[in-house]
């Protein structure tokens, strides 16, 4: 048994972790002879990747701050009153993982085209927003898991009750009370959509925005060295998100250890 | 004048009725408890009071102002609930505060009420800590402050000492009472404990499958029981199968011993008699029964004995040095106070 783990863990690691190595030993060599990390100078240097990276970095906040405006709420009144439609919502959050991208993606260009009745695409605008709109779809799954996690640890009837009761509104009872409560929760749906919105390549494209996935395409097709180097930065930026997950889940266990 | 007033309330869930035709009217002031056995309707009829649940039909009234339709965040009105139900992010002091800081109190002001509150639960420096850093006494503690802090019309409790043990559930029920008395606030208190309800309140609603089986004060309810159900509920209850030989003079014969009652009979037949354990008295002469076993609980042991024609009785005697207890299989004779008896129809 124990043998059969560890040679499960040699093959995941032979490739998983060999290529990773080779890349980021070719992303040293652009200078002839000898290591050197001019490659990553040059990457983080460029203008474009500045301005692409940066522009990601926005759209997935912006992503975030709505799927959390979308899914919290949401996932509250389906815990607290709707019960019997849980099955559903599992259901339809789930969808996004079963439609390819390029599905939704078409999809919207064309029902929102130019000559559409609500012509979105024909502003920068407009097709951010539609963008946004994508990577709320494409990150639901997760982050509707995480939040209705996150909920099940509460005891939402009775606290929704002991609000109530003390005066408070809707708006009051999901502002001070849940999202509150839901932190770790909300945090790990976040990562996780901000790891797949910043690398994110068909909706981008489709779309054409100038967003980090596209570039990084353009890089792969264009550059010798420094298509590797920026495969090892987007590694590095996944991986954070994953450890910062992590810890965030960590966080919580251990305050839900120390609350019995 | 009554100051909450509850009038023919009824609830249905789908095709089931749990509450029928419940009517209460509650002074100013006044701690009444809801008590009755699992299931038949406390918790409904509380939440109907504080908004939770409609009302399938009736009327709901605060200090003369019909609430019925109210949502419950406006019906100024305190809830304390079986599972402390605090706010886990927020602190002793940030959940005492938390009706004030919705309301728009200003801070200043809330922090002295929060204080005050605090004081008043006898834990003024524990405002820092989180709920989770506190004992189940002390959250429900709290929680009664928190219920108490934005001076709420009513203060509605829904079993909040049952998830407590038995030693702080006994002291706590004491401060409630006491708090309850000192701001005057009207209280309801469900409960399915009756030495709760009979110890803290000033009246009991003693309920019966979603009725009001009896209103009254507890001496009312436990001395004379409206009905079988309420004197089997309240107190424990020796029902004994009896003979009526003559309904004019009130004698009976119970297991062959004749008894002189004084409660009205029926004509002939089959009656049960019921009384409670404290009833009965070691005396010369009287009832014969036979010793089977002794409890000892503190200042009283009772004894489970049993009649000639084999029926069991329960009966208590003081405990004192003077008096040894009864041995198994002693035969004594006990005497009963004739109007102790209550008499039910076979
Ligand atoms: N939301 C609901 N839907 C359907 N039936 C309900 C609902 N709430 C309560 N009931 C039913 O109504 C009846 C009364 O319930 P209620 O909770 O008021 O009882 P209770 O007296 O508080 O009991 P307990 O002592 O167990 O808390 C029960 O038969 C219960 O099954
Ligand atoms: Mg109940």
């Amino acid at each position: 048994m124990r043998l059969w783990s560890w040679l499960g863990f040699a093959l995941g690691a032979v490739f998983m972790v060999l290529p990773l190595v080779g890349m980021f030993e070719f992303s040293l060599r652009a200078r002839r002879g000898e290591y050197s990390l001019d490659a990553y100078r040059s990457v983080l240097g460029d203008p474009q990747f500045q301005a692409t990276f940066a522009y990601s970095v926005v759209v997935a906040i912006v992503t975030i701050i709505a799927g959390v405006l979308l899914v919290v709420p949401t996932a509250y009144w389906v815990r607290l009153r709707l019960s019997r439609l849980r099955p559903v919502m599992e259901f339809v959050t789930l969808l996004p993982l079963v439609i390819p991208p390029i599905v939704i993606a078409f999809g919207y260009l064309r029902q929102f085209n130019t000559s559409s009745f609500l012509p979105l695409t024909g502003s920068a605008r407009g097709t951010d927003f539609l963008l946004v709109m994508g990577y709320v779809t494409l990150s639901l799954p997760y982050m509707y898991r995480a939040v209705d996690t996150g909920l099940r640890t509460l005891d939402v009837a009775t606290l929704t009750e002991a609000s109530q009761s003390l005066g408070a509104s809707w708006v009051t009872i999901l502002s001070r009370v849940i999202l509150p409560n839901l932190w770790p929760a909300v945090l790990s749906g976040a990562f996780l959509s901000f790891a797949i919105v910043i690398g994110e390549y068909v909706f981008a494209a489709l779309l054409d925005r100038p967003a980090f996935g596209p570039y990084m395409v353009w890089v792969g097709g264009n550059r010798a060295y420094e298509p590797a180097a920026l495969a090892v930065i987007a590694f590095g930026v996944t991986w954070a998100c994953m450890g910062l997950l992590t810890l965030t889940g960590r966080l919580a266990a251990h305050h839900r250890a120390a609350r019995r | 004048m009554s100051f909450l007033t509850l009038e023919n309330l009824k609830k249905s869930f789908g095709q089931t009725q749990v509450v029928h035709d419940f009517s209460l009217a509650v002074g100013k002031g006044e701690f009444v408890s809801l008590l009755g056995p699992s299931g038949c309707g406390k918790t409904t009829v509380l939440r109907m009071i504080a908004g939770f649940e409609t009302t399938s039909a009736g009327r709901i009234r605060i200090d003369g102002q019909d609430v019925t339709a109210l949502p419950p965040a406006r019906r100024q009105i305190g809830m304390v609930f079986q599972a402390y139900a605090l706010f886990p992010n927020l602190t002793a002091a940030g959940n005492v505060g938390f009706g004030l800081r919705v309301a728009g109190v200003p801070r200043r002001e809330r922090a002295a009420r929060v204080a005050e509150m605090l004081a008043l639960i006898g834990l003024p420096d524990l405002g820092d800590r989180y709920p989770f850093q506190l004992s189940g006494g002390q959250q429900q503690r709290v929680a009664l402050a928190r219920a108490l802090a934005p001076r709420p019309r009513v203060l509605l409790l829904d079993e909040p000492l049952s998830a407590l043990d038995a030693k702080i559930r006994v002291s706590l029920r004491a401060e409630i009472r006491e708090l309850q008395r000192t701001l005057g606030i009207t209280t309801i208190f469900v409960t399915h404990d009756q030495e709760e309800a009979l110890s803290m309140s000033d009246r009991v609603v003693v309920m019966h499958q979603g009725r009001a089986a009896q209103v009254g004060t507890p001496a009312e309810i436990y001395d004379s029981p409206a009905n079988a159900f309420v004197a089997g509920f309240v107190g424990q209850l020796n029902r004994l199968p009896a003979r009526v030989v003559d309904a004019g003079t009130g004698r009976v014969e119970l297991a062959g011993h004749p008894l002189t009652l004084a409660a009205t009979l029926p004509a002939s037949g089959q009656v049960t008699l019921a009384a409670r354990p404290e009833a009965f008295r070691p005396a010369p002469a009287g009832l014969p029964v036979e010793v089977e076993t002794v409890e000892f609980l503190g200042a009283l042991r009772r004894v489970h004995a049993r009649l000639p024609d084999g029926s069991a009785l329960v009966f208590d005697m003081f405990n004192s040095p003077d008096a040894p207890a009864p041995r198994m299989g002693e035969r004594l004779t006990l005497a009963v106070d004739p109007s102790a008896w209550i008499v039910e129809a076979a």
